[in-house]
């Protein structure tokens, strides 16, 4: 669990992190984080007010039985929870391909600069 | 068997086995919380988030053990048993909010704090204000959620000792709080992430365990099991798999339990002990980790309860689980006798002693780490200490008292309905916490006063509308037990219809962050904020691990 303490070259300033912001490489990195997450938050939200709204409001719609004593309510729940790791899994994936290589580049870049 | 001599089979089931199996998880995680303490340095680094040194997911097994409680363990299997489908929609709340979590929070918020939530909400604002109320808010939430836990131990007690005397009920509501005190003093971070990786392992196995058992009773088929489950309760059998038991009696219950919904899916996200937890860890990558081990592990739970449940129906029947001492909590013990008599009973309740103990350690942690960090170190001494150990030294102090404080209100509040309590913990959480944080991080123009207006608005809202609501006054009288649900007794001066304040509470604290936001006199710091948000996405600047 070892990890190397941080070396001893000063922070960046103020200018150095304004740059950074608006450099094109950041704006990027900005953009394809918040064009995943805040669509995807949006979605399983809606999702998931859909499936307590329909359990609390048509509550005979979600008893309709579908394989012997499993109705579609229980299905939709299980289905909350396979969207749930599947989101869990796509998120990695996005984040391993297209966030943690240009993060780590401009992280180099930042403390490198000195 | 009938029911009594079923429910009698809990209390003769030897409660000397049930100590024993719990004397010894104390005694080999102090053992063990002993021997890790001995490698770790005395810094602040160590005692709040052990030196940022645990991997992804070990973090994450103990993210899951602070997760899942008692409440989810014995309250959702037995909320299930009981009323069938309601209870399950609990879970899937639990579970679906930590996307939150780990789309918009985990990363970010490792990328620019240190030990604490009030690290990255005073980030960019003015230290001292931003930080005095999100040590409130999270010492609120704490409280809450900590009261509920110990209150909780009171119960179980009485469930699985039969201990019904409450003096009897008080003294081991005292040895779990200095048991507790003792992991957080002697470990800090890094053994109370242990205790809970050591119940978590536990507890998901032998949920674990007991669903393969249920399962291979009914062949492995899951439809032959809620069958059964219905025919065992009677009348009211078809009902149970049908949404609507528990929830769908009025408008107004329909609508309480909207709010509760959104309470559940939003506050997950804004917990102290769990938000803490983002910083054991060496990277935002390896916090990333962890959260996608949690999702696994908790959401894998969730799919045990869903089964234990039934199968408690099933197995044991809704009669002998309301005629049990703990009522419905009792369905998830009864079915562990059922299955494997009094050692699986003997473990499970180990188990739940154990899941109490691991989770109150951690809100223990929590709280000192922010009356230390956030409220001693910034706000009294502005950031500069002459004695480097000062933070530890009043932080482990902070423990004790939380300790005492939390002892004395678990015995007070022993017999209350607690579930109210953890409900309130996340409606707080939820509305004075979440909100702040999403806007610290992804809204530029966002600055002290918006800050201050969400924590204080969304923590004073949250708590005027519980008090004013049915959970403290005004429920009706229970003919049954000459009881009523309230609180309080005999009084009503209740005017908010709903039980959960969250679905009045949580937008208004994004609206009053906004309203706050406009109202300041500041800009919000453009260059602080450009620092923020850089550092947040690329890690760049971020509280490295500490070599030990």
């Amino acid at each position: 669990m070892a990890a190397p303490v941080s070396s001893e070259r000063p922070p960046p300033t103020e200018e150095e992190w304004s740059a950074m912001q608006a450099s094109p490489e950041f704006v990027e990195l900005r953009k394809r984080l918040r064009n995943f997450v805040f669509p995807v938050t949006a979605a399983f939200l809606g999702w998931y007010a859909a499936y307590v709204l329909l359990a609390t409001y048509a509550p005979e719609f979600m008893s309709i039985r579908v394989l012997g004593n499993i109705n579609l309510g229980l299905l939709m729940g299980l289905a909350q929870f396979v969207t749930t790791f599947g989101i869990t899994a796509w998120y990695v994936r996005f984040a391993d391909r297209r966030l943690d290589p240009l993060s780590a580049k401009l992280r180099d870049e930042l403390e490198a600069a000195k | 068997m009938t029911p009594t001599v079923l429910a009698q089979g809990i209390a003769e089931s030897s409660p000397i086995l049930n100590i024993t199996i719990f004397g010894l998880f104390v005694v080999v995680t102090l053992a063990i919380v002993i021997k890790v303490s001995r490698q770790a340095s005395s810094g602040a680094s160590d005692f709040f988030t052990a030196g940022g040194g645990f991997s992804g997911p070990q973090n994450g097994v103990a993210i899951s053990g602070d997760y899942l409680s008692a409440a989810s363990f014995l309250g959702i299997a037995g909320a299930i048993a009981l009323n069938g489908y309601d209870g399950f929609l609990y879970s899937v709340g639990f579970l679906v909010a930590w996307l939150v979590a780990l789309l918009l929070v985990a990363e970010l918020l490792r990328n620019t704090g240190k030990y604490t939530m009030g690290d990255v909400l005073a980030f960019r604002m003015r230290q001292r204000p931003v930080r005095a109320a999100a040590a409130t808010s999270t010492l609120a939430v704490s409280f809450f959620y900590l009261l509920a836990q110990m209150a909780g131990a009171g119960g179980l007690v009485a469930l699985l000792l039969n201990v019904t005397d409450k003096t009897q009920q008080a003294i081991v509501i005292a040895i779990v709080g200095l048991v507790m005190i003792a992991y957080v003093l002697i470990g800090g971070m890094r053994g109370t992430t242990w205790v809970q990786i050591i119940k978590a392992v536990l507890l998901i196995a032998g949920a674990g365990i007991m669903t393969i058992w249920v399962l291979a009773l009914y062949g492995f088929n899951l439809s032959a099991l809620l069958g059964d489950a219905v025919l065992r309760a009677g009348d009211a059998g078809q009902a149970l798999l049908n949404p609507g038991q528990q929830y769908g009696k009025s408008e107004l219950s329909k609508l309480d339990f909207l709010s509760l919904a959104i309470a559940l899916v939003l506050g997950t996200a804004g917990l102290p002990h769990i938000l803490m937890r983002f910083y054991t860890v060496p990277t935002a990558k390896e916090a990333r980790r962890s959260v996608v081990w949690a999702i696994w592990l908790i959401g894998l739970f969730y799919v045990f309860t869903l089964v234990l449940g039934y199968g408690a129906g099933a197995l044991v029947g809704p009669e002998a689980i309301r005629a049990a001492p703990g009522g419905a909590n009792s369905a998830a013990p009864l079915l562990a006798f059922e299955l494997g008599g009094t050692l699986l009973l003997g473990v499970i309740a180990a188990v739940a002693f154990a899941t109490i103990l691991a989770v109150v350690a951690g809100l223990t942690i929590t709280a000192s780490a922010s009356f230390a960090h956030d409220i001693y170190l910034n706000v009294i001494k502005r950031g500069e200490v002459t004695d480097p150990n000062a933070e530890v030294r009043v932080a482990r102090i902070t423990a004790i008292v939380i300790g005492v404080v939390a002892i004395g209100g678990g015995i007070v509040a022993n017999g209350q309905n607690i579930a109210f309590l953890v409900a309130l913990a996340f409606a707080v959480a939820a509305s004075a916490n979440l909100p702040t944080i999403l806007y610290s991080l992804f809204w530029r123009r966002f600055n002290t006063t918006g800050a201050l207006f969400s924590i204080y608005g969304g923590l004073l809202a949250t708590v005027v509308l519980i008090v004013f609501s049915p959970v403290v006054s005004g429920k009706p009288v229970d003919p049954v037990t000459g009881r009523s649900a309230s609180m309080l007794q005999g009084v009503d001066f209740a005017w908010f219809p709903l039980d959960n304040p969250g679905i009045v509470s949580i937008p208004l604290s994004f609206l009053l962050g906004a309203i706050g936001t406009f109202l300041g006199r500041e800009a919000g710091g453009a260059q602080r904020y450009a620092e923020m948000e850089v550092r947040s996405l690329t890690g760049a600047g971020a509280e490295t691990a500490v070599a030990h």
